[in-house]
């Protein structure tokens, strides 16, 4: 079976004065119909980079300087801006993490949820509206405030209108680009339990996230990122329970789990400055295991157990 | 001693409404984002709020830096009334009290380099001439992990991840050495393993020079990490108040009971305290405790009469028929 997405050897860079910074670093990841994958990583390791890689909306000095990128077997790379504005919102939605990429401060979110369903329906103003307030109570928000402009809602409101804006067009695939970062719990969930419903209506989704217990318990596959790189992947019950790269080890470790009582382990040293990355593993520095060879040489990227791991210590 | 006091603090918007609204409606309505609040901090302490969206939070923290007006209630800043102070009064104080921003994308100037989002408050309160502010600007960036401190300082916000924005946000904050910051979901976009670091910073902080912070938040986790107490907030009020471990562990309200059953963990635990449909409208309060039409235990009384936050020091909350559990 072809899947739904097939990104293949993709790598992203942003041009500077002082070089080139290698935000997503010959990466290769599937997603099949109807699956929920979470990607985790630290902050500035690329995830928003490799998401608007997808929806092509990498501006200079961003670039994409090679790979693939199929979706529902044709390469995204090769279509031409009509073409691509066609995908973008109905086959591929996104929930972006800059609210203002999405939302515009000067007009009420009806109107902009009205005119983004009317942009791909053919129906009615008065219709238009209707589902809009019916979007906006289905993420928990009243449906009178479709008169509200952007800055009369809260930081959690605004987020929810960006997720109703995606939902709108019920896209064959979401990108959510840490969606619930001004949620409480109760909210998420529904949000979640939203998202959740796509998929087992057809629908993948890719949660972006920082979030390592909630990608755990959502996802059914989780992705993790170091500098650039995907360092592991793999079923997400299997991930969390047996975690293979020393990356993800010490993510796990630093998660502060309201229900264990002892101090979170805080990761040593920093993530690495992508324009100069040390040499060998990027993550060798503050790898506890590492070896000679990982300050050396690029870590091979391995199966283990069906697991995908980018690490020497699993290494030939 | 306490470094803020609020009592009674109350914020009400007029609703807005679609233009035929507008020409058949009588009266003005009006959306009770905060709704009678009182609290205090003391000097060093970290106080926690946590609530569902939307119930406030932000327009409480708002208040208290002065970038919104009270339509009701007093706030104290060391003893001294603070409610309506305006122009070159407020800005001497301004610079003791500090809020983050929940909002990183929007609380940056697109077209300001980085480091001058943080030699700026310096230089406004003529703390450092501008060798001095670059110097420290950088000195800050580093100690939030924009590391090399150089390189971020010449930087615009574009260039930017969302949490090294938030970090941005974090350091042009904390470089005035402040007393009191209002952090509103101040690490919301930053990872666990940098937000560990993060966390224990702002407690260096705290040791440095005795900060004490509202320390909004939606992650109970972090909100018992960083926390001495915890307030939690519901449609306007407070609804449950107390020290981090009895609040976490002994809670009294119904709706921190849901809370804490919502929350992702490794270690699940049994607490599963429901919570019935959606929030109420804050415009059409209903009658009594404002949980009843959500909460599985209300009863007649519930719908009658509005509970008073009661209890001591240690823990305080308002319900009728307050919960007595313990989760370890
Ligand atoms: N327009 C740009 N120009 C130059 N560098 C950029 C630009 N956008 C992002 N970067 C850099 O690319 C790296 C990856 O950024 P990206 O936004 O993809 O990170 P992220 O994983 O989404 O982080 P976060 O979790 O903090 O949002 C970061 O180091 C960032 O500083
Ligand atoms: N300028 C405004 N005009 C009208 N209503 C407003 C305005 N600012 C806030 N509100 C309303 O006040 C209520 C409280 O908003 P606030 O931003 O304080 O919530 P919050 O608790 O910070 O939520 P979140 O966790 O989602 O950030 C919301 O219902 C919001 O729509
Ligand atoms: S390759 Fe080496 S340095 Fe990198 S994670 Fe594996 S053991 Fe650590
Ligand atoms: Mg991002
Ligand atoms: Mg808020």
């Amino acid at each position: 079976m072809m899947s739904l997405l097939e990104i293949r050897n993709l790598s992203t860079y942003y041009h500077s004065r002082r070089g080139v910074l290698r935000a997503v670093d010959m990466v290769s990841l599937s997603l099949d119909e109807r699956e929920f994958v979470g990607i985790v990583g630290e902050s500035g390791c690329g995830k928003s980079t490799l998401a608007f890689s997808i929806m092509r909306l990498i501006q200079p000095p961003g670039e994409i300087v090679e790979g693939e990128i199929i979706f529902s077997g044709k390469n995204l790379l090769e279509l031409n801006d009509e073409e691509m504005r066609r995908v973008r919102g109905k086959e591929i939605g996104m929930v972006f993490q800059d609210p203002m990429t999405s939302l515009d401060p000067l007009e009420k979110i009806g109107d902009q949820i009205v005119e983004t369903i009317q942009m791909h329906e053919d129906i009615g103003k008065k219709e238009a509206l209707e589902k809009a307030r019916e979007l906006l109570e289905s993420v928990g928000l009243p449906g009178n405030r479709v008169n509200y402009y952007p800055h009369q809602l809260s930081g959690g409101q605004r987020q929810r209108v960006m997720i109703a804006l995606a939902i709108a067009l019920n896209p064959t695939l979401l990108i959510a680009d840490e969606p619930t970062t001004a949620l409480d719990v109760i909210v998420q969930e529904k949000i979640m339990n939203i998202l959740k419903k796509m998929t087992s209506e057809g629908r993948s989704i890719i949660l972006i996230t920082h979030d390592f217990s909630l990608a755990a318990e959502k996802s059914d596959r989780i992705v993790i990122m170091y500098a650039g790189w995907i360092v592991e992947m793999g079923d997400s019950k299997k991930l969390v329970n047996d975690p293979l790269h020393p990356y993800t080890k010490g993510l796990l470790e630093s998660v502060p789990d309201l229900w264990l009582e002892r101090r979170i382990k805080t990761m040593p040293g920093l993530p690495p400055d992508l324009v100069n990355p040390p040499p060998g593993c990027k993550f060798h520095p503050r790898c506890p295991k590492a070896m000679d060879v990982c300050r050396k040489e690029e870590p091979p990227e391995v199966q283990v157990n069906g697991r995908f791991v980018k690490c020497w210590l699993y290494g030939v | 001693m306490e470094i803020i006091k609020v009592e009674g603090l109350k914020k009400y918007f007029p609703v807005q409404k679609s233009f035929l609204e507008v020409l058949f409606s009588k009266e003005l309505q009006f959306i009770k984002a905060v709704d009678g609040v009182s609290f205090t901090v003391k000097k060093g302490e970290m106080l926690s709020l946590v609530g569902e969206s939307g119930c406030g939070k932000t327009t409480v923290g708002r208040m208290l830096v002065g970038l919104e007006e009270p339509t009701e209630g007093r706030i104290y800043f060391k003893e001294r009334d603070i409610t309506s102070l305006r122009g070159e009064k407020r800005r001497e104080i301004q610079r003791h009290i500090q809020i983050i921003f929940q909002d990183p994308y929007a609380s940056l100037n697109p077209r300001m380099k980085i480091g001058e989002h943080i030699t700026d408050p310096l230089l406004i309160h003529g703390i450092a001439t501008n060798e001095e502010a670059k110097r420290m600007a950088i000195e800050m960036l580093e100690r939030v992990g924009l590391v090399p401190g150089e390189q971020f300082y010449n930087r615009l916000p574009y260039q930017l991840s969302g949490g090294q924005r938030q970090r941005v946000a974090i350091a042009r904050a904390m470089v005035l050495k402040p007393e009191f910051v209002v952090a509103d979901e101040a690490v919301s976009m930053i990872d666990v393993s940098l937000r560990a670091a993060i966390l224990n910073l702002l407690m260096s902080f705290k040791e440095e020079y005795n900060l004490s912070m509202l320390f909004i938040t939606h992650d109970l986790s972090v909100a018992k990490l960083v926390g001495d107490r915890i307030a939690v907030m519901y449609l306007g009020k407070i609804v449950e108040l107390g020290e981090v471990n009895e609040v976490i562990h002994k809670p009294k309200h119904p709706y921190t009971a849901a809370l804490l059953s919502a929350v992702p963990s490794f270690e699940k635990r049994d607490l599963r305290v429901g919570i019935f449909g959606d929030v109420s409208n804050p415009i059409d309060l209903p009658p009594g405790c404002r949980y009843n039409p959500r909460c599985p235990f209300a009863k007649d009384e519930c719908r009658k009469a509005e509970p008073e936050l009661i209890g001591t020091d240690r823990h305080s909350f308002a319900c009728h028929y307050p919960l007595d559990i313990v989760v370890e």
